[in-house]
């Protein structure tokens, strides 16, 4: 095992921004590799400045740490131009931390957060100098493991990988160690591969997508089925019950150089069950759990002081919803020390109270404030169960502009299901009337309206809806272009359709689609995320090359009773969970937030016999709070809210 | 009360960019609990001014900064200890070397300094075609670079700013020069110098050694008068 880095520093002068090939970050860790100890790589597919924040990495980079047989080293994909140089002077895939080959590594994890970086995978397995198709690797090749949110529906890159870990990482990485170092142990013998791979097969959480065998009629498939009776018909993810007992990552790495979400991030809570039927993240990550308040407190006040930030971001999937957030806000900022400390609040619940709490915090220049409506009007946002009246966000707007914020920032979805043009146009009304609100108080204000295409996503309410086609999306950009064009007021953006398009291939493809991103990537197709290297004309190339039917995998509704791609993974929820409030949708009915109501049984408590872990009994004051109906401006306890017994506040 | 500060800057840390270098220092002042200066306004920032940047890979025994401290807290500053301190906090490969009280009449590093020490490892030639390119240089009239300059082209005679220049001996591949450049009315840097050179030379290593103030009297100074220099060995990694 020796180190590349007298080689890559030869390279380093001639490459665009060098520093984010060199770690040193402070919070790094400094693993001493050993014959008794399970390497990790654990890589993330996209760029430094991209990838370094990633906070699924940083956590299971310490968790493996800590553990006596196991060492975590990082490797994030490199920019073009050290490619080419790497590739031209034979220089392998290589690790920040002590700079060594790929190769070195007993197993080399990928973070996926995002479809388009499919193909930097597997640039990045042939850079580190390993076969590509997983039934080509050698007995002591790395295992390419795969894991983060695009893993429940791993299918597209079933081909290209060993291993696939469902749901969160914190307790199974250490039973894969375990079962990889038995293996390590026994000299990776020839023929050991497939034995090490069933073994694994048996821990909870892991797929190894080799193992099944597909079948298809014509495009349909008729069934995916375990090679092996040991083999799991059916793989279920896992999920920690507290994350008050992961306070990860600890010593979060303050990188060198710059990059995005630069500073100080603590996880608030995770999963979500406001329930908005198109967001993947909030259906598999459930139940809610908690961080305790306590724990929030010192993980910031430590945090702070160790790395030198100046901003905390409080993350989770709808920060405001934390019980007792204001009185944590109000905690972190009046800490002796944190007087120049901003916090941030990256997703704002569309409410004046949110906007009030944003307003006790926000250090810096009052420039911009984001919300997320998703769709323009009230029929439409029952249908995706974002349950925002109109004067929920009026009010939060008012409240905004009135305080002092002169830019407005709105996101929404188009191409959601059942969605008519008075719905797209919905979005044109609501910003130009948040801009007349901006007005009364700046002759200046401005709103900000963002549009993405939807995507439907595998283990959602929406995962049999076909995809608007990028024509439609064009269009009805282009109908809102019209609708804001002579308001000088309203700045519309939005996400190219043709990568929503491309997006969607991945989303819900099945193993076939693998052949596409291969062809993609071999002619070249990396870093597909990024606009400047995104080739549509060369993904449509590649399907028809392919023989893989576009319309087929992209734009067709799904019946009740397809087998989809997925269907063998699971995220605890029911399919006729999903199926039921699919048809809800298209009858505009809502689903409340279970957290504060009864449970309605999706599956992902129940099925692993866990439960919310949230402080306060009640929903958070302010707003509609996503029923549709005002609540309180002080928190009461309505007498149709119930909170279960086991739903307790989690021990410190 | 403003305290400027000398640093060094050695081994993998040199690929950081200078806009790099103001991050870790802000971050390690405040880590550090020295009481810093902020700005006025609705976001106020540590009050660090830089001298002249580093080009991205190169190295430096010194590099300058001066800080403003808080006057209401100055006398929490124990300068017995302050570069230790702050060393500590920083990351590999910097490391805080002097320390000295500064009034705010002394004109800023970017106005004072005028020049600049070079150690200028080039490879892939020898120690004879160096000292020929070497010779012409200094025997020529004008050397004249041309750059980019907002779109067009703008040509500058880098003769003047060439103040001196050695050759030290040859290296493990290749020779080093050490060469003092002019920093007014602008910074010649290192790569500038070596592309006039007939034949052109090719940087392998480039160390800022020295910064010098000079006065209208012609005296050289360093920026402050170092109290401790750690004995930084020059090309180390």
């Amino acid at each position: 095992m020796e180190s590349v880095w007298t080689r890559l520093e030869s390279l380093l002068p001639h490459v665009q921004k060098p520093a984010r090939y060199i770690g040193c970050e402070d919070g790094s860790q400094h693993p001493v590799h050993g014959s008794g100890k399970v390497s990790w790589l654990l890589t993330y597919p996209d760029t430094y400045e991209v990838g370094l924040p990633n906070q699924g990495l940083q956590i299971l980079y310490e968790i493996l740490n800590e553990r006596p047989d196991a060492v975590a080293e990082r490797s994030y994909a490199p920019w073009s131009d050290l490619e080419a140089l790497m590739r031209s002077e034979g220089l392998p895939l290589f690790s920040v931390d002590n700079h060594l080959a790929a190769t070195d590594f007993d197993l080399i994890a990928f973070n996926l957060s995002a479809e388009l970086v499919y193909t930097n995978v597997l640039n990045c397995v042939d850079l580190a100098g390993i076969a590509v198709r997983s039934a080509n690797r050698n007995d002591s090749d790395p295992l390419i493991a795969i894991g983060g949110h695009c893993t429940f529906n791993p299918e597209p890159l079933a081909d290209f990988v060993d291993l696939v870990v469902l749901g969160d990482g914190e307790e199974v990485v250490g039973e894969i160690t375990e079962v990889v170092a038995e293996w390590k142990r026994n000299g990776k013998g020839p023929g050991t591969r497939e034995g090490v791979l069933r073994t694994l097969a048996s821990v909870p959480g892991v797929y190894v997508p080799s193992l099944y065998e597909v079948s298809y009629d014509g495009p349909a498939i008729v069934e995916v089925s375990p090679k092996y009776s040991d083999v799991p018909e059916r793989v279920e993810k896992r999920t920690i019950a507290d994350l008050g007992d992961w306070p990860y990552p600890k010593s979060q790495l303050v990188p060198l150089t710059e990059v995005v979400h630069d500073r100080l991030n603590v996880e608030v809570f995770r999963g979500c069950t406001r329930g908005c039927r198109f967001c993947q993240a909030g259906m598999i990550t459930r139940p809610v759990r908690e961080r305790p308040a306590e724990q929030v407190k010192s993980m910031i006040t430590n945090g702070l002081r160790r790395t030198g930030y100046d901003e905390v971001s409080l993350t989770s999937l709808s920060t405001a919803d934390f019980s007792g957030i204001d009185q944590v806000i109000r905690d972190t900022v009046s800490e002796p020390g944190c007087d120049q400390v901003s916090v941030a609040l990256p997703s704002l619940r569309v409410d004046a109270f949110t906007v009030g709490i944003a307003a006790q915090i926000q250090r810096a220049r009052r420039t911009g404030l984001t919300f997320a409506p998703e769709a323009g009007s009230w029929r439409l946002r029952q249908v995706i169960n974002k349950l925002i009246s109109e004067d929920d966000l009026f009010e939060a707007v008012e409240s905004a502009y009135s305080q002092g914020w002169r830019r407005v920032k709105l996101y929404f979805l188009t191409g959601l299901p059942t969605e008519t043009d008075p719905d797209t146009l919905g979005i044109a009304d609501l910003a130009q009337r948040c801009a007349e609100i901006g007005r009364a108080h700046n002759r200046s204000a401005s709103v900000t309206v963002s549009v993405g295409g939807f995507v439907p996503k595998s283990n959602t309410p929406f995962q049999w809806f076909g995809q608007n086609t990028s024509a439609e999306l064009g269009r009805k950009i282009g109908m809102l272009r019209d609708a804001t064009r002579r308001n000088r007021a309203v700045q519309l953006k939005w996400h190219d359709p043709k990568a929503t398009l491309i997006e969607g291939i991945a989303s819900r493809g099945d193993r076939r689609i693998g052949a596409a991103i291969e062809y993609v990537w071999r002619h070249g197709g990396v870093f597909q995320e990024w606009s400047e290297h995104f080739n549509h004309d060369l993904w449509l190339e590649a399907m028809a090359a392919c023989g893989l039917d576009i319309d087929w995998y992209v734009h067709r509704h799904r019946t009740e009773q397809e087998i989809l791609p997925w269907d063998h993974l699971s995220a605890g929820l029911h399919k006729d969970f999903l199926w039921q409030d699919w048809r809800d949708a298209l009858d505009q009915v809502g689903l409340e937030d279970c957290r504060w109501t009864p449970c309605y049984d999706c599956g992902a408590c129940t099925g692993y016999g866990i439960e919310h872990v949230v402080a306060s009994a009640t929903p958070p004051a302010g707003g509609s709070q996503g029923t549709g109906v005002r609540q309180a401006p002080e928190p009461l306890i309505p007498a149709t809210l119930q909170v279960r017994a086991a739903a307790a506040v989690p021990s410190t | 009360m403003r305290i400027r500060l000398k640093f060094t800057k050695f081994g993998k840390v040199r690929f950081t960019s200078h806009r790099d270098v103001a991050r870790m220092w802000e971050r390690a002042v405040r880590r550090s609990g020295l009481p810093m200066a902020y700005s006025e306004g609705f976001n106020p920032r540590p009050r660090l001014s830089f001298g002249l940047a580093l080009s991205t890979c190169h190295e430096s025994q010194s590099e300058y900064l001066d800080i403003d401290i808080d006057p209401e807290r100055a006398d929490q500053i124990d300068m017995a200890e302050i570069l230790s301190v702050l060393t500590q906090h920083l990351p590999d490969g910097l490391a805080a070397v002097g320390a000295e009280v500064i009034t705010r009449k002394t004109p800023s590093l970017q106005q004072a300094v005028t020049s600049c020490t070079w150690q200028i490892d080039v490879i892939e030639t020898d120690e004879e075609t160096a000292a020929g390119a070497v010779a012409r240089a200094l025997a020529a009239d004008e050397l004249v670079v041309t750059r980019q300059r907002k779109g067009k082209e703008v040509t500058d005679d880098l003769r003047p700013q060439l103040i001196g220049i050695d050759i030290l001996g040859p290296t493990e591949d290749g020779v080093r020069i050490v060469a003092e450049l002019g920093t007014k009315p602008r910074s010649i840097r290192p790569s500038e110098l070596l592309s006039v050179f007939e034949p052109p030379l090719r940087e392998r290593r480039v160390t800022r050694l020295n910064q010098w103030i000079t006065d209208d009297l012609g005296e050289r100074r360093e920026p402050i008068v170092c109290r401790s220099v750690a004995s930084a060995a020059v090309g180390a990694t």
